[in-house]
């Protein structure tokens, strides 16, 4: 059918009930031809020499040039209200270009064996932190290839949705293949001043989710006490799992004075929510819950009569006092029931108090007592977890011990996984350290996960610890994918500046005597990816860094 | 690149921006593997030569690197590696590196050619140095061959009127049972025919007699659109039976549109050619590229082909949003847009230049009149002035409403089904945008637009 034409585009079956115009003539031909010539006669002229069919095909040929050389244009719809403005600045030339290339790319697109060639999809994570550090406004012709990207890796979406900006916002209400970004898309703009109570109620009271869970954020760094009255103003009739994001989102920033309205949480309706209520009330040492729940772990871990080692007495029932306070009382398959409720009690408990407890000893005193009757595992792994959760560098430090010591690498009383979650909560320098001295001493067949929490780009020191060890499993003849996670992390974390110092590992030496055949080559291949994609990393990130307007000279 | 630079453009030993490189890639994939290739980490003994060459070597997956050289004057590629591309990744990654602002910091140091790049482009140079004089040698053409060629050509015709004529018996057949009778013949119908007329030679007639066998299942309103087709076919088949009849120029389309070969004879044009558009349709084997030209000082509008059989990327590739200082010359035929490219000048650069827009009114216009020289047309390049995107109140249809919210063009189905109409409506955000594409009866087409404010940047949309 004619997209453009209004009038005459009804259909056959309309004939009737059509104006006699030239839109007429046309139905009549259309019925014609669909009923075929034998069957209903078109009132057409038929020159000499010719047939039905060719005098029909005549008119409709004459016919079918002036519909289309009249075709008029179609009346608006309603126009679409505009994008809110992106007052930041635009992106260099140089780094949109680099932009399109990391949204274009897709993983595997190669095939079968990694090449020398850097895997691009792994750096748009990095690309976007920087390009959010910098406050650049995203080029808009990119945006759908963002929300894209954004919509297949859920990892991506919060940097993602903060560099689109709010024209992302605008573009995922006309697309319901961008939904997600009405949920997740972090606030920062069109939030009113959080000093404007009338303004703040209304989008508290009318806003999207994504714009409520921004605003509490805001509300909650400029003025605590009013986010809490929001929220308890609002809490009864909230939907459950709106409820549990808007708890969740109380983590930043936690203090004291969410004690009480964190108290009333403990008896909501919602099992989940009773659970993250009382997860985050441990996390306050001062709190009610923390004091309770400290009482019954000291009830339950004392020093034996001869004052130098510890032992444990695990609660014997979980009573529904316990339960309100978060503990589960249904152990998992395979784990010991009383067991289970101690983890529960001493993860939940203030660490400080475990000085008074112990013989005013220090967390690195108490963490190198012996435990009697093999509680040690489930007494340590539950201090890991209260140190992680009350971000205690003291206690972390004390549990993770040194990383030369021989049990570090094996199977020691903390697990690796653990061990990565306490690294965390050390400051940036010292986790590099750490892992570094780990590196040094055992090498990197254990080392991935506690890679995974170092601060980007890896420290000189560590950066080296890592080359050095790759370059010793190269001596070695081993190939190089047993170490590709390893390989793909140091492509992404490296400092670019350590590119020289690897120059020398991609030429390809002689094949060691006792290796596997063909390893050289094979990691020299992946050494020039590993440079490559340090040279990628530094372009990058000199394409980012604003300067003065660089006209190419003529 | 500033305007004065024009002339130096093709000045040798004058490093490109790394967008003028990048406007070579012959496809997007090439684009991206050129840009992986476009750091140091691979290359070694890498160089230019102030004559416009540069050279390097590839570490690529083999124990031997790949060599691979450039004239920057041609510009032409050559690499040991097996791609078939032109110019190939390595090329690419090496014209990035050598490349401003990054390639002079001694990257791609000013040396000399090592013998191995050396001798190919000597070698080239006394190529273009023998063929330079002799371009228009065709004249010297044996009188036989003419005779020959003339004899071929007849035979052709004769050919095309047996198909023409076979089609036309075929149509009448078809409209005296009725286009009912065709719905139920299904695709096989129009299959048969197809391969009928592509054993008569006439490739235009295949193509549109195989379009026709998908209208019937096309929904609503296909026999309507199922007359229209089978007359302008019906009028195509009389126009050149009536050849004779016609005046030469009409009678040049008719050839055209039956798809008989043609070739470029109009006279070369000098301009600054704003590369408008470019974007690649599939028909079975063939990729089909269309470059879209607009001539500054000329203002004319020109349509570039290029042909890719079995998978490979068409040849000729242009930037959207430059412009090219070259010569175009136009195929015969009324109404007919078709041209090829002659000699360029130099390496196409980036233009603040636009086309001039039009309102919609003039839009639907400007179709109408160009179908008095070729009814056969299916739509009209335009630049729209002032539009905005807007989604239809009802359905999943989009159309481009001027600014004030009167009157709109209808997008057409093959662009809203694009990822380019997603680009458009954040191009737009809600506001006023100038867009070239195609305007015709199955609704407008966006290839490429212009944000209204500031930015001079064009943004293609395929």
């Amino acid at each position: 059918m004619n997209a453009m034409a209004t009038s005459n585009s009804t259909a056959p079956s309309d004939i009737s009930d059509a104006p006699p115009d030239a839109g007429t003539a046309w139905e009549e031909l259309v019925t014609s031809a669909l009923l075929g010539t034998d069957r209903r006669r078109p009132q057409v002229s038929v020159g000499p020499g010719q047939d039905l069919p060719g005098a029909l095909l005549d008119a409709a040929a004459v016919e079918t040039v002036r519909r289309r050389a009249g075709l008029r244009p179609t009346s608006a719809a309603v126009l679409p209200e505009r994008a809110a403005p992106d007052t930041r600045p635009p992106l260099p030339a140089a780094a949109r270009r680099r932009l399109a290339l990391l949204l274009t790319d897709r993983p595997g697109a190669g095939g079968g064996r990694r090449s020398t060639a850097p895997d691009l999809t792994e750096l748009l994570p990095q690309w976007l932190a920087l390009a959010n550090d910098h406050g650049y406004a995203a080029p808009a012709e990119l945006l759908p290839a963002l929300l894209d990207a954004a919509r297949g890796r859920t990892d991506l979406r919060p940097q993602a949705l903060r560099f689109a900006g709010p024209r992302a916002l605008w573009l995922a209400r006309l697309n319901p293949d961008w939904k997600f970004a009405l949920r997740t898309a972090p606030g920062g703009k069109g939030l009113p001043d959080t000093g404007d109570a009338e303004a703040v109620q209304r989008l508290w009271e009318e806003g999207l989710f994504a714009e409520r869970v921004a605003l509490l954020a805001a509300v909650r760094v400029d003025a605590p006490e009013v986010a809490r009255e929001l929220l308890g103003g609002s809490w009864s009739t909230e939907r459950a799992e709106d409820r549990l994001m808007f708890l969740d989102s109380l983590r930043a920033g936690l203090s004291d004075g969410d004690e009480s309205f964190l108290e009333r949480a403990l008896s909501d309706r919602s099992r989940n929510i009773r659970a993250t209520a009382a997860e985050l009330l441990s996390a306050l040492p001062n709190s009610a819950l923390a004091a309770r729940m400290a009482d019954r772990a000291s009830s339950c871990v004392a020093m034996d009569p001869t004052r130098s080692a510890i032992t444990v007495e695990a609660p014997h029932a979980c009573d529904a006092a316990m339960e309100r306070d978060g503990v589960v009382s249904q152990a998992p398959s395979g784990r010991g029931q009383r067991a289970w409720w101690l983890g529960q009690l001493v993860e939940s408990t203030p660490l400080a108090a475990w000085s008074a407890r112990l013989g005013g000893r220090s967390a690195e005193e108490i963490t190198a007592l012996p435990v009697h009757d093999d509680w040690r595992p489930e007494l340590h792994a539950a201090w890991c977890r209260a140190a992680v959760r009350q971000r205690d560098a003291v206690w972390a430090r004390a549990l993770l011990g040194v990383p030369s010591a021989p049990e570090a690498g094996g199977p020691g009383a903390v697990s690796l996984a653990e061990r990565a979650k306490l690294l965390a909560v050390l400051p940036g320098t010292e986790r590099a350290d750490w892992v570094a001295g780990f590196i040094d001493a055992h090498g990197l067949s254990e080392a991935f996960q506690l890679l995974g929490v170092c601060t980007l780009p890896w420290s000189g020191k560590l950066g080296r610890a890592v080359v050095d060890a790759l370059n010793i499993a190269r001596d070695a003849g081993s190939y190089p994918w047993s170490f590709s996670g390893v390989m793909g992390l140091a492509e992404r974390c490296l400092d670019p500046a350590e590119t020289s110092r690897l120059e020398s590992l991609t030429a390809i030496s002689d094949e060691p005597e006792d290796g596997a055949p063909g390893a050289v080559g094979y990691w020299a291949e992946a050494f020039q990816r590993l440079v490559g994609t340090l040279n990628l990393r530094a372009a990058m990130a000199a394409e980012l860094t604003p300067r003065e307007a660089v006209d190419i000279p003529a | 690149m500033a305007g004065s630079n024009v002339a130096d453009m093709n000045q040798q030993g004058v490093r490109w921006t790394a967008d003028q490189v990048l406007a070579l890639a012959p496809d997007v994939a090439s684009r991206k593997a050129g840009s992986k290739l476009g750091a140091a980490g691979p290359w070694s003994e890498t160089g230019s030569s102030s004559e416009g060459a540069v050279w390097g070597l590839c570490k690529g997956s083999g124990s031997k690197p790949y060599q691979t050289v450039v004239d920057t004057t041609g510009p032409a590629y050559k690499c040991s590696c097996p791609s078939r591309k032109f110019p190939c990744k390595h090329a690419l990654g090496l014209l990035l590196l050598w490349a401003e602002p990054d390639g002079a910091d001694g990257t791609v140091p000013d040396t000399r050619p090592p013998e191995w790049a050396e001798q190919w482009l000597a070698d080239r140079r006394k190529r273009t140095a023998a063929t330079g004089g002799d371009q228009s040698t065709p004249a010297t053409a044996k009188a036989g061959d003419a005779e020959a060629a003339r004899r071929r050509a007849e035979r052709r015709a004769e050919r095309a009127t047996a198909g023409a004529t076979e089609l036309e018996q075929r149509l009448t057949d078809l409209l005296r049972g009725g286009l009912a009778d065709a719905e139920q013949a299904g695709y096989g119908l129009w299959e048969e025919t197809a391969r009928r007329m592509v054993d008569a030679q006439v490739p235009g007639l295949a193509s549109r007699v195989q379009e026709l066998g998908a209208i019937p299942s096309s929904g609503a309103g296909w026999p309507v659109r199922l007359l229209e087709e089978c007359a302008l076919l019906h009028l195509l088949d009389q126009a050149w039976l009536r050849r004779e009849q016609l005046p030469e120029p009409l009678a040049a389309t008719v050839r055209a549109r039956l798809g008989l070969p043609t070739s470029a004879d109009g006279p070369p044009v000098r301009d600054q050619w704003l590369v408008l558009a470019q974007y690649d349709s599939a028909e079975g084997k063939l990729t089909t590229r269309r470059i879209w030209l607009h001539g500054v000082a000329s203002g004319r509008t020109a349509l570039l082909l290029s042909f890719g059989a079995a998978g490979r990327a068409p040849e000729l590739a242009l930037p959207v949003g430059f412009s090219l200082d070259a010569e175009v010359s136009s195929f015969p035929g009324t109404g007919q847009l078709r041209a090829a490219l002659g000699e360029r000048f130099a390496a196409p650069e980036p233009t603040p230049l636009r086309p001039e827009a039009v309102n919609i009114a003039d839009a639907t216009a400007a179709y109408g009149i160009a179908l008095r020289d070729d009814p056969w047309l299916d739509s009209w390049p335009v630049t729209l002035r002032e539009v905005v995107p807007v989604q239809e109140d009802e359905g999943d249809g989009w159309q481009l409403a001027d600014a004030d919210g009167k009157f709109a063009l209808p997008l057409s189905d093959r662009a809203v089904t694009r990822p380019g109409l997603w680009k458009l409506v954040a191009i737009s955000g809600g506001a006023p945008v100038t867009v070239f594409g195609e305007c015709g009866h199955n609704g407008f087409t966006p290839l490429t637009a212009w944000p209204t404010e500031e930015a001079t940047e064009a943004i293609s949309l395929s």
